[in-house]
């Protein structure tokens, strides 16, 4: 229980307009997305380490497809199973436990082509919904980058060294996408990450739609 | 000085030259119009095939990767799985009351959890049947009856076969899909790609969607296939020389004597797995083979396109198929590529043919030929999921070439295979826990499909092995890999 408190207090803050961010509480459960707070793009807590090639079908199972990322009930759901697919042998630790609705671990840590597989969006959203907030991999797979900024569920960040080869799972790590680092907490070892460049803004705004309304590429809705 | 940076920069997109030549009237003299030759179009760029659609879906004369264009989409394809999210977003970004952007452009078609008693997936169907009324969509190829498929004349099966065989696959088109074998209709010259719901979502309100133009890997395929060889071991050879990743954000795209060989449906096996490469898309360039196909489906008009001899390609790979060997991926990553017969000591379980990749009307001829030329049973359970409603109909009515006139279903009939099922997406992925084939027991697999993660079939230590249909019809007959040369 209290594990689940940190995590939302490490749930995180950005410059948003304070009517936007009104405008999307009433439907928080919905879009829990990134939230910052209104703090700068800096998310820190427990990490969670995976591999090379973590494919969508390890980040959200195929039996649990026929949940509906819209419907606020289901997409809650979808975070209870995020990373469920993992090998036990490999990971002992679960990345949700078992009866929990939220992780631990608001970073994750991955290797190379994480996200590879289906174009799935339930995979950046389980993840979303179970409060990761960002993921720091080497590399990326095309469909689940592309996923994670259009929904504004997590950051994927990329970085050139291989953390997940030096980092363990619980380890309390700082990513800060302001200044472009991730700082092991415990070591003080800090890790150069890739700037999101045009992508930051788009997920600090909670996806495309909210950026292009945020930007006036589109009109904002008539009603919030 | 500014003035000269300014118009030099200007030069590339009408949008942006337009905006600055407005800022350099306010700084000097009024300016030339910038029209240089690669906005009048008198000069073209070279561009290879996938950079020419998106080009001319992004009415511009010319585009290079890296270039991010709002591309016009022709046709967005959905399924059970995706398709109610993908309304869903729809609906709350654009309101109740929006329309799709064109209701003949949107293609609808449960395939992946059908035949499943889960009431969530059930569910699932009814929604996208209830969004297609609201919206009019024309095409939804919906089921009914879930207790007999053949009840269903709608329901065709699994989306990217169902796609080709329905006339919606077109030389020169851009389609999405919010599916990642979306690639698959790369096979006829047209860009595809697979898609979230959120972009998905997008296109549906406004027919658009912004996209980055992927260098193109180019690979030639030259030389005549050896009579045990199928596409699916290209394919599988192709990745396992460039990695999981080693396609990544690129277009793949499949030329040379090999291809032009290929059938459509071989082509489409080449097609569908460039996403197991990373690719963004691959592309066939089309040819007769292409049009005999598309004009039997549809009298709609196309346009196909080809890479410029000039065109730049971020790779060049070649290969002669000549000298290539049958070869599986072994578990747990489609690039981890062995020859099969480097594999004969994997006792194996089950075999599966189906599914996009491998449940085409040609995979089953493949394993029925084999099978009845080898006689005998399988020693496996060998499981057989026609990917849609006209595979099913083929392996039952069609005869298989050389066999002695026998239907492909006599065939596995006499080789013990399990009858074969109602089309669908079935096993491939897992899905509930009820799915015909699904692996429930961690056992190990020969699988015509196109994943092999750990849990992709089920059970997450199920061991999967990718491979041809002659590979996997070889192996259940041998209870271990095998390769096909063994019984040829």
């Amino acid at each position: 229980m209290q594990a689940v408190s940190s995590v939302r207090v490490a749930r995180v803050a950005l410059a948003r307009p304070a009517a936007a961010r009104n405008s999307r509480g009433a439907r928080l459960v919905v879009q829990a997305k990134v939230d910052l707070q209104g703090g700068p793009r800096v998310i820190r807590g427990k990490c969670y380490v995976t591999k090379d090639n973590i494919d969508t079908d390890q980040i959200i199972p195929a039996e649990y497809l026929t949940l509906v990322p819209s419907k606020p009930d289901e997409y809650e759901k979808l975070g209870s199973y995020a990373l469920c697919g993992l090998p036990d042998d490999l990971y002992p630790t679960r990345y949700v436990e078992v009866d929990s609705m939220k992780t631990e671990y608001p970073v994750i840590i991955g290797g190379q082509n994480f996200g590879c597989g289906s174009s799935r969006e339930h995979a950046p959203v389980a993840l979303g919904a179970s409060g990761a907030g960002v993921v720091v991999a080497e590399s990326y797979a095309r469909i689940f980058f592309r996923n994670c900024v259009s929904t504004g569920e997590l950051y994927p960040v990329e970085t050139d060294a291989r953390i997940c080869e030096e980092l363990e799972t619980g380890r309390e790590v700082e990513v800060d996408m302001v200044n472009d680092v991730l700082t092991d907490l415990t070591t003080g070892k800090k890790y150069p990450l890739k700037p999101l460049g045009d992508a930051g803004p788009v997920i600090d705004a909670g996806g495309i739609f909210e950026f292009a309304r945020s930007t006036g590429m589109i009109k904002a809705k008539a009603s919030a | 000085m500014e003035r000269s940076t300014l118009l030099k920069r200007a030069a590339p997109s009408g949008a942006v030259a337009g905006r600055r030549q407005l800022r350099v009237t306010a700084v000097a003299a009024p300016p030339t119009p910038s029209r240089s030759p690669s906005s009048t179009g008198a000069v073209k760029r070279a561009m290879t095939m996938t950079e020419k659609i998106l080009a001319k879906h992004s009415d511009k004369p010319s585009v290079a990767p890296g270039d991010n264009v709002w591309t016009g989409v022709d046709k967005l394809l959905t399924h059970d799985v995706c398709g109610p999210g993908t309304f869903g977003i729809f609906q709350k970004e654009f309101g109740e009351d929006a329309q799709v952007w064109d209701p003949e452009r949107v293609v609808i078609i449960p395939d992946h959890y059908i035949f499943t008693s889960d009431p969530r997936a059930n569910r699932n169907v009814d929604i996208l049947r209830e969004v297609a009324q609201k919206y009019g969509i024309k095409y939804f190829y919906d089921i009914t009856n879930r207790s007999d498929f053949r009840a269903n004349p709608d329901y065709k099966g699994v989306c990217h076969v169902a796609l080709a065989q329905e006339g919606h696959c077109k030389p020169g088109e851009v389609l999405f899909g919010t599916d990642s074998h979306t690639c698959n209709a790369g096979a006829f010259g047209q860009f595809a790609t697979g898609v979230g719901n959120t972009d998905a979502g997008f296109i549906l309100g406004t027919g658009k969607l912004l996209i980055k133009v992927p260098p193109t890997m180019r690979f030639a395929l030259d030389g005549e296939m050896p009579p045990w060889l199928l596409a699916k071991d290209l394919i599988l050879h192709i990745i396992g020389e460039i990695s999981v990743s080693g396609a990544t954000y690129r277009a793949m795209e499949f030329v040379g004597d090999a291809v032009s060989a290929m059938n459509m449906e071989e082509r489409m096996t080449v097609c569908n797995m460039v996403v197991e490469a990373g690719g963004k898309n691959g592309v066939c360039p089309a040819d007769q083979t292409t049009f005999d196909y598309v004009e039997a489906r549809t009298s709609e008009p196309y346009e196909p396109v080809y890479s410029d001899d000039t065109a730049s390609f971020f790779a060049d790979y070649r290969f002669d198929v000549s000298k290539l060997e049958p070869v599986v991926a072994a578990p747990h990553s489609p690039d981890n590529r062995k020859l099969a017969r480097e594999c004969h000591d994997v006792k194996i379980d089950r075999v599966y043919i189906g599914s996009c990749t491998g449940g085409k009307t040609e995979d089953f001829m493949a394993a029925a030929k084999l099978l009845h030329k080898a006689g005998g049973e399988v020693k496996v359970p060998t499981y057989l999921v026609p990917a849609t409603q006209k595979v099913w109909g083929d392996v039952y009515t069609l005869p298989v070439p050389g066999c002695d006139d026998k239907t492909a279903a006599e065939i596995f009939e006499a080789a013990g295979c399990v009858t074969p099922a109602a089309p669908s997406c079935a096993a491939c992925l897992g899905g509930p826990r009820d799915t015909f084939a699904r692996m429930n027991e961690p056992e190990v697999c020969v699988s015509t499909t196109n994943r092999n993660f750990p849990g992709r079939m089920g059970h997450k230590e199920g061991q999967i092995y990718l491979a041809s249909p002659y590979t996997a019809a070889a192996s259940a007959l041998a209870g271990h890999v095998c390769d096909p040369r063994e019984y040829m």
